[in-house]
């Protein structure tokens, strides 16, 4: 990609943007302009499912599962209108896209195995 | 004179997006504006008709055919691969031969402009591409899947009409998009921003004017001060 374009769009990025993985359960907070001109803030909680996208058009598909429909929304990682990515939980995947949960019911489709990320430190533990 | 009604040359750098002062995403194409070097500035007098030569886009001498280098070298200027002229209203006898147009004045307040490019060249191409044609049934036997149809009458007239439209050659003509929002324009970087497309490819080479600022609108006013 050109240099100058890419100057354009590091401006637009944040300089710290959330640390999210797909398999993530996460609380993504959305700043909402209501019609008085008010702004307010909405969650939305559910399963990364899926990232796409570089610079200024990275973005993470997030899905729920709302009164039996599931729900899915895809958020722009540097967006001004998300404040925070909060993860609940974090879930081990073997794969980049979980799009294999759509077709999953019940708990199956919202749960996954709970992520152990090894420390060096246990690392060297274990090896003793 | 406004410096308004002059135009400028640019590259196209290509397309991305930003966050709006809103937080919304605004899809922007990034413009490289070039020198443009004034090289002439035509005079009612001596021409018959006012107008200003601009060049743009850097070359090597031996790119240029002699004639053209021979415009440059008469006026002591460096080799540039595109000219153009354009029309204003009166003649521009504050601008100097060898100057650059100034981009921060021609971009300070302005809105929206008209930007003229090549559009990108799709070849030959059938029918439903070419002229929005209605396209057939894909199965059940269907011989018509992407075919031009019937190109007209029997024996009355027994041929057929002239400018009927077939398949033909796509793109690669001028094309100009009007009323083009401006973004934002930086002096330091010389990239213009402007939302929405713009035509061709990156690298092409555009021709920016303002909206609404054309040599037929000099003339109606022309008329109404008479």
């Amino acid at each position: 990609m050109n240099q100058l374009i890419k100057d354009i769009e590091s401006k637009h990025l944040k300089a710290e943007p959330p640390v999210i993985r797909v398999g993530d359960t996460v609380k993504v907070e959305t700043i909402i302009q209501e019609a008085s001109g008010k702004e307010r803030s909405q969650h939305f909680e559910g399963l990364i499912i899926a990232r796409a996208g570089t610079g200024v058009n990275e973005t993470f598909r997030v899905r729920r599962i709302f009164q039996g429909v599931g729900i899915e929304r895809t958020f722009l990682v540097h967006s001004p209108k998300i404040r925070a990515v909060k993860v609940i939980r974090s879930g081990r995947t073997r794969r980049a896209k979980l799009y294999f949960l759509r077709s999953r019911i019940g708990t199956k489709a919202t749960r996954l195995r709970n992520l152990q990320i090894q420390t060096t430190q246990e690392k060297s533990n274990s090896a003793d | 004179m406004d410096q308004k009604e002059l135009g400028l040359l640019g590259k196209k750098l290509g397309m991305t997006q930003i966050f709006d002062d809103k937080g919304l995403v605004v899809a922007v194409t990034a413009i490289l504006i070039a020198e443009n070097v004034i090289t002439e500035v035509k005079t009612k007098e001596k021409h018959g008709y006012s107008s200003v030569q601009l060049a743009a886009f850097k070359t090597k001498e031996k790119a240029l055919n002699k004639p053209t280098l021979g415009q440059f070298k008469t006026k002591n200027l460096e080799a540039f691969r595109k000219l153009i002229e354009v029309r204003t209203s009166e003649d521009a006898s504050d601008l100097k031969v060898g100057d650059e147009v100034n981009a921060e004045e021609f971009f300070k307040d302005l809105e929206k402009v008209d930007i003229t490019g090549t559009s990108i060249g799709k070849g030959f191409q059938g029918f439903v591409k070419a002229h929005n044609g209605r396209i057939g049934r894909k199965s059940h036997g269907s011989k018509s899947k992407r075919q031009i149809g019937s190109l007209g009458a029997g024996t009355t007239p027994g041929r057929v009409l002239p400018g009927k439209r077939m398949p033909t050659m796509l793109g690669n003509e001028t094309v100009t998009t009007q009323k083009v929002k401006v973004v934002s324009y930086s002096p330091e970087t010389k990239v213009l921003l402007v939302k929405g497309p713009v035509p061709g490819k990156p690298g092409a080479q555009l021709k920016i004017k303002a909206y609404g600022i054309k040599a037929w609108n000099f003339k109606n006013k022309a008329l109404a001060a008479k």
